[in-house]
């Protein structure tokens, strides 16, 4: 690095940049909080992993990058800057331009977001004609390959066929092939793989993670599934009513949480080696309403660890998201002083016992 | 496919022999005596007897009905007694298969008299349809779309009171006022497109259509619109938009293509139960259809008439379903059996 960018106290502008994101809803019984000041960075060829529980604003943040938001009254704030256009600023005629070319999305359900009246070819081959002014054939053969890309066998034919006709896989290649056409340089997989049978899932990743090496393509991978972030993810944000509430590397995350909720995350993972009295321990209690959000941290209410904080802090003060004992890149939300070895006395022997033996 | 063609083709051709025996047989339930209607002014019993012969009243309910089956395929002649025919050959009326019966109080064929009303009816309900569904489908995507605002909430309100009017009291608005007192159009009469052109015979439609096209297009409005709003919510319909299609052809090729089937059930239903006669449009616009025709036979006990336009009626609507069945197949995919 020379002196000039060591100097400058902003890093590089990375490629997508969200700043301090907000997303309300007015509703008749009052504001919807669904994002609250969401901050993070990814580069380029970066695979970014959500985590949270349903209604932690985990797709509403991605419908908000995809400006999916427009046309419901939803009031956004804050900045989401991709490749140095900040896109809450657009008219929504040039975010629709940019939608499908330079941001693409998969969603959960394939079955339901594939139109039944229409076949997988002409649905995929109209993603590639928006942005492109080709032909209805050249839009066609160009749908072939990208499904022959994603592994459909005999593309040639499937091309003329309905999504009902698909298998649960085939259509998730199927949406993400209509993703990819336009080489978006983002890609949101919204819980990609939940609908899927376990078996296809590996696959559908292992897919994912080929064509982002080919694409360059930068992913955020919306789910609930550690799992699915310890296989693809470079980065974890671990998300809780609607705020981040640990973020960092992957493998800092997964090894070395600092949060309760992101414990509890872990502690309910099922483990298929584990022997079968090994406990499964589910996180008490329900998200939090976001209407009417706790005081203080969200998660007191159901956080085990509170009696450990000094005074009524969680109850009374939302911590800021700082770096733990682990360093600058490691950020979480909570007002444990030392987490690190709560988690190694207290957690690790419930959840994993052989891995503490080990040591 | 085509086995399900022939499977519905049969089921309906059931339901209209059991259609026109019930209608024989609740015919002769009454307590009227119809041969009394058809003798005429002069009426005496000797008189009452030969007409109640000629049209073979005097035969069992079921024998009649024997009689009309046998008269769709092979055709019959009338008087249907063959003593009254043999005694004034000159007045023997033949009428062809398929035959639904002779009217002596019109003297003629009830398939001349559906012969003649028909092309009125038809040309009426296919040019209301068009109206209604050009005007429902359009007036209910726009309330979809502007959802709650002052335009939507104006087009709901609007279609309901519509919806509520009955259609003789919008048919004589349009006709004592538009056309009469204010003079803006021309008093429809109807006129064929062989007597006066296309554009007279269109331009004479268009008051009744209107009348029947307002009531049933105050329905469709709200029909579509609850129906495109549905489908709005749609997975499929954020998948388009992801996209980045545009407004216009998201509402085009996606979501009005997934509120298609309902609509098209309901506008093929109504259409024909609109071909068996708009009865009071067609009485307030004096149009001699189908819809008069059935009145005035019921009025009059015309059993032959009666029990023909009830049987085209029920032909109509039974068509009309296996049609609107193929157009399943036609629009949803899912529907098309391998």
């Amino acid at each position: 690095m020379d002196s000039m960018a060591s100097r400058a106290t902003e890093p590089a502008p990375s490629f997508l940049s969200v700043r301090d994101l907000q997303v309300h809803f007015p509703t008749s019984d009052g504001l919807v909080k669904a994002v609250n000041g969401l901050t993070f960075d990814l580069e380029a060829g970066k695979t970014l992993g959500i985590v949270g529980e349903s209604g932690s604003g985990k797709s509403v943040s991605s419908l908000a990058i995809m400006g999916l938001h427009h046309g419901t009254n939803a009031q956004i704030s804050g900045e989401i800057v991709l490749e140095g256009t900040d896109l809450l600023g657009l008219t929504p005629d040039e975010m629709r331009q940019r939608r499908g070319r330079d941001v693409a999305m998969i969603f959960q359900d394939p079955l339901s977001a594939m139109h039944p009246y229409y076949t997988v070819g002409n649905q995929i081959a109209e993603a590639y004609q928006v942005h492109h002014d080709v032909s209805r054939g050249a839009a066609k053969k160009r749908a072939i390959e990208m499904l022959d890309r994603v592994g459909i066998p005999n593309a040639q034919q499937r091309v003329d066929d309905y999504p009902h006709q698909f298998s649960g896989g085939m259509r998730q290649r199927a949406m993400i092939a209509m993703g990819l056409i336009n080489d978006p340089g983002l890609l949101i997989a919204d819980e990609p793989t939940t609908a899927l049978d376990v078996t296809v899932q590996a696959q559908i990743l292992d897919l994912l993670q080929d064509l982002q090496r080919e694409f360059n393509s930068a992913i955020i991978i919306i789910t609930h599934d550690l799992g699915v972030v310890a296989e693809m993810a470079d980065d974890v944000l671990v998300m809780y009513a609607g705020r981040a509430v640990e973020h960092g590397p992957t493998n800092e995350i997964l090894v070395h949480p600092e949060m309760p909720y992101t414990w509890g995350l872990l502690s309910s993972v099922p483990d298929v080696t584990a022997d079968t009295d090994a406990r499964l321990i589910p996180i008490p209690g329900n998200p939090p309403s976001l209407l009417n959000p706790p005081s203080g941290c969200s998660f007191h209410p159901r956080c085990p660890h509170k009696d450990k904080v000094p005074g009524d802090l969680c109850r009374t003060t939302l911590p800021d998201l700082v770096p733990g004992q682990r360093g600058p890149g490691h950020t979480k939300r909570c007002h444990l002083a030392d987490p690190e070895s709560i988690y190694q006395s207290e957690i690790l022997p419930e959840i994993a016992p052989d891995l503490v033996e080990e040591r | 496919m085509f086995a399900f063609i022939v499977r519905r083709v049969i089921a309906g051709v059931i339901m209209l022999i059991v259609m026109s025996l019930v209608t024989f047989l609740l015919f002769f339930a009454s307590p009227v005596d119809p041969a009394q209607f058809a003798c005429g002014k002069n009426c005496s019993p000797a008189i009452k007897e030969q007409t109640r012969k000629a049209l073979g009243y005097q035969k069992p309910a079921v024998e009649q009905w024997k009689d009309f089956m046998v008269g769709i395929f092979k055709g019959r002649d009338y008087p249907d007694d063959p003593a009254l025919r043999k005694a004034a050959p000159q007045l023997v009326a033949h009428c062809p298969a398929p035959c639904f019966g002779y009217s002596v109080l019109n003297s003629k064929t009830v398939n001349e008299e559906i012969k003649r009303a028909f092309p009125i009816t038809l040309s009426l309900a296919v040019f209301a349809l068009i109206l209604w569904l050009l005007g429902g489908v359009a007036l209910g995507c726009i309330a979809a779309l502007t959802k709650g605002s002052f335009i939507d909430r104006g087009l709901v309100g609007i279609s309901l009171v519509l919806y509520a009017f009955p259609t003789f009291f919008i048919g004589l608005i349009l006709l004592k006022f538009v056309s009469i007192k204010w003079g803006l159009w021309d008093k429809p009469e109807y006129t064929s497109i062989a007597d006066g052109g296309v554009f007279s015979w269109l331009s004479n439609l268009f008051l009744p259509a209107v009348t029947l096209a307002v009531v049933f297009m105050a329905a469709y409005v709200r029909m579509t619109r609850a129906f495109v709003l549905e489908a709005m919510s749609e997975d499929y319909i954020r998948t388009a938009n992801a996209k980045g299609l545009s407004k216009g052809r998201v509402l085009v090729k996606h979501t009005l293509r997934g509120a298609l089937t309902p609509i098209v059930t309901m506008a093929g239903l109504d259409f024909a139960g609109l071909l068996a006669g708009a009865i009071i449009t067609e009485y307030v616009f004096n149009f001699n259809g189908l819809g008069k025709l059935v009145v005035d036979a019921n009025r009059t006990y015309d059993l032959p008439t009666i029990i023909g336009t009830v049987v085209l009626a029920a032909t109509f609507v039974i068509v009309a379903n296996i049609v609107v069945d193929l157009l399943y197949a036609v629009i949803d995919p899912r529907v098309r059996v391998a």
